[in-house]
């Protein structure tokens, strides 16, 4: 053994080769490249498949079905004219108005109910929180679609024929195609009305910020509620006046098999929209009495203690904290009802699943409708979402942020 | 090393575990798995629906039997999956059934660009207006304004919006996928017409209305809608034995063959019956299926005629334009030969 040397006790073994996968940085470089390499092999693999046997069975692929006629008419259109002889791709415009029209007012609809069930059920007296507690527990575990039948049959097989409709009001007729009420006749002026609108929230928004900002400064407070209501209904209103305040009514008139003219609220929109509705607001009363329950007890009091009226320390203490607690459940609540309004298929609401369906059937695109179906709803609800986590980050305690 | 040979070794056997995936074709599938998987109606009367004992009956239903008399020699050898409108296409093109005997029309955006095939026409309808009798409406032209209950997916709908806008009348449609719920919001009224092809008017009007007296169906047929068997592109031997055991089934009618006289028939001296009955020739072979094909569908399912007198006759059906082109009808069959 002379002229060798052996390494000293405690020396780092000598590498016997700089590829190894005994070295650690070696072994995840060659995981990261094998993790990347089977993605991608999966997906070209699934790709490629799906495109040689499209081709093989000579079923046709890419999106130059949107712009081919469409040739079928939809049952309600109330933002857009269509009709036949449009493109796939109006009529999959007019599936997503429908459901966004479904989703907005039964989010807001949602929130409202289920915030006065929430505190309905924290009451101190008995019957009424009872009463709130079976809503809540009849409308949570009874399935969505069973809840959608129900409220269609009861809709549509319970009123009569529009030639034996019911007249609660004069000009106003409920019948099993729907309750149908005057609108004003279509007038330039709406247009006016609309800014005017815009207009007076903007002020409104304004006038909080200097408000506060005057508080702040000088410890004076401003009658933010009714300057800025005055404002959001005066603005309109002048407008209004200062255009003759055109009344004329669009009637709605028996003729042939329907009523002509006027607005309709369809059987199909308003179970679903109560369906949909009520479902939601169970879960959304549960959401707010648990936000409510996590404020501490000792927060009330100290609002008293600091000579607060019971309805300042409410917006001004509680609500806020028991925000933090409702806003992220509240979030998925909303992504929920978006996502069930796709039952409406079931009972013959036009909405974008029930119009991407026939548009599938039509072209035979099955591939093509799905993804536009999926792509829509996956935007709607990071949209939702993306609003949501910013209202809840402006909500949140400073400097809790992690 | 010997993990790395081991990493190796596995990567290998992983790629050539892959190989593209070719379809086996649907002949040879049928055959392996010894059944017919067949897409018909949820419920229509006459054409496929389930009796009060769960037994499927009806002349889409004998259709799919006597492809799998002809495959197997036995008529028993069907699984049914129910199928609406909307997704009838859909498991047909992915493979979740061999054929689709579903009332469906043949069109040529179907038989092209959706990928089928039409294995022939089992029944010659059109479109047509079922309306209550109360609404005093004596013809389509007459229907302006009216609210119309109408399936999606189907030609019923483009033909609806098509002879309107034809018609320069306006219409408000209420389109529910279920046949049962369809239904049902016609006869509650939410509807004032009720629009499909004759055929399914009729059998809606015998077994589900209230009071059939009370409904009228509208003299205008607006459409051709020829009703047959279906089956997937690139499968040309199965596409063969469907379409001729449909024919199988008219010819039969022709050389006047039923179910009680084949036995009796079949010892027959006339060339085309030996033909038919297999006795003579090998058009089986020419299928790839037993030479007694024909002879086992006419004996197990029966002739044409008599599966119409079964399912259809009951419920008001008249063969009309139905019938064999020697009794003044349009159903010829191509010569078995």
């Amino acid at each position: 053994m002379a002229g060798e040397t052996r390494p000293g006790v405690g020396a780092a073994p000598e590498r016997r080769s700089p590829w190894s996968l005994n070295h650690p940085r070696v072994r995840a470089v060659v995981y990261q490249v094998a993790l990347v390499a089977a993605v991608v092999f999966a997906v070209w693999y699934f790709a490629s498949n799906t495109a040689h046997n499209l081709e093989v069975r000579k079923i046709a692929s890419g999106f130059g079905f949107l712009e081919r006629e469409a040739g079928f008419e939809i049952g309600e259109s109330p933002f857009i004219a269509y009709g036949a002889a449009d493109k796939y791709r109006t009529a999959i415009v007019v599936g997503l108005l429908n459901t966004f029209r479904v989703a907005l007012i039964g989010v807001v609809l949602a929130t409202l109910i289920g915030t006065v069930i929430g505190l309905a059920r924290l009451s101190h007296n008995w019957l009424i929180s009872k009463i709130a507690s079976g809503y809540i527990e009849a409308m949570r575990n009874v399935p969505l679609l069973v809840q959608l039948f129900f409220w269609y049959a009861i809709i549509s097989e319970n009123l009569p024929g529009p030639r034996e409709a019911l007249n609660p009001l004069p000009d106003v007729y409920l019948s099993n195609r729907g309750i149908v009420f005057p609108v004003f006749a279509s007038h330039p002026v709406h247009v006016w009305l609309g800014v005017a609108l815009l207009a007076g929230i903007a002020l409104c928004w304004l006038l909080a910020r200097w408000a506060s900002a005057r508080q702040a400064r000088t410890g004076q407070p401003f009658p933010v509620f009714f300057v800025g209501a005055a404002l959001i209904l005066g603005l309109p209103l002048v407008v209004f006046v200062a255009a003759g305040a055109p009344t004329a009514l669009n009637r709605p008139a028996l003729s042939g098999f329907n009523y002509t003219g006027g607005g309709v609220l369809t059987p199909e929109f308003a179970a679903l929209l109560a369906g949909l509705t009520l479902y939601t607001a169970a879960f959304i009363a549960e959401i707010v009495r648990a936000g409510v329950l996590a404020v501490d007890r000792g927060q009330f009091e100290a609002g008293a203690a600091l000579g607060l009226r019971p309805r300042r320390a409410m917006r001004l203490v509680i609500l806020p904290q028991a925000l933090r607690v409702i806003v992220p459940p509240l979030t998925s609540q909303y992504l929920n009802l978006t996502k069930n309004s796709s039952l409406a298929v079931a009972i013959g609401y036009p909405d974008l699943v029930s119009i991407a369906n026939t548009t599938m059937n039509q072209t035979g695109q099955a591939i093509e409708a799905v993804a536009i179906i999926m792509t829509v709803y996956l935007t709607i609800s990071l949209s939702i979402s993306a609003i949501m986590n910013w209202y809840n980050r402006t909500i949140a305690l400073r400097g809790a942020r992690r | 090393m010997k993990r790395t040979a081991v990493w190796a070794g596995a990567l290998a056997l992983a790629i050539s575990g892959v190989g593209s995936a070719q379809a086996q074709s649907t002949f040879d599938a049928v055959k392996s798995k010894g059944f017919v998987q067949c897409g018909v109606n949820t419920g229509l009367a006459g054409f496929s629906q389930p009796d009060s004992r769960g037994v499927w009956k009806g002349l889409d239903v004998d259709t799919c039997r006597a492809v799998a008399a002809a495959m197997f020699g036995d008529a028993t050898k069907v699984r049914y999956t129910p199928l609406t409108a909307q997704q009838r296409f859909t498991a047909l093109q992915s493979g979740e059934v061999d054929m689709l005997a579903r009332n469906t029309t043949w069109t040529i955006t179907r038989d092209t660009s959706l990928g089928l095939n039409f294995a022939g026409v089992s029944y010659y309808d059109g479109q047509g207006f079922m309306v209550p009798k109360k609404l005093g409406v004596k013809s389509a032209k007459q229907l302006g304004g009216a609210t119309i209950c109408v399936q999606p997916g189907t030609t019923t709908e483009l033909n609806l919006a098509d002879y309107f806008r034809a018609n320069a009348m306006t219409f408000r449609p209420v389109v529910i996928e279920k046949l049962e719920e369809i239904n049902n919001a016609y006869f509650s009224g939410r509807c004032d017409v009720l629009t499909t092809d004759v055929s399914g008017l009729v059998s809606v009007r015998g077994s589900r209305a209230p009071n059939p007296a009370d409904h009228v169906i509208l003299p205008e047929v607006i459409s051709k809608e020829p009703l047959g068997p279906v089956v997937r592109h690139g499968d040309d031997r199965w596409f063969d034995v469907v379409k001729w055991s449909l024919n199988a089934m008219i010819e039969a009618e022709e050389l006047g063959l039923t179910s009680k006289n084949i036995d009796q028939q079949a010892s027959s001296t006339n060339p085309s019956i030996q033909r038919f009955v297999g006795a003579t020739g090998d058009i089986g072979k020419m299928l790839a299926i037993d030479n007694r094909w024909a002879y086992n569908i006419v004996k197990q399912v029966g002739n044409y005629g008599e599966s119409f007198e079964a399912n259809l006759k009951p419920l008001g059906f008249e063969r009309g334009v139905n019938e064999l082109w020697t009794k003044g009808g349009i159903l010829y069959a191509p010569p078995l030969r």
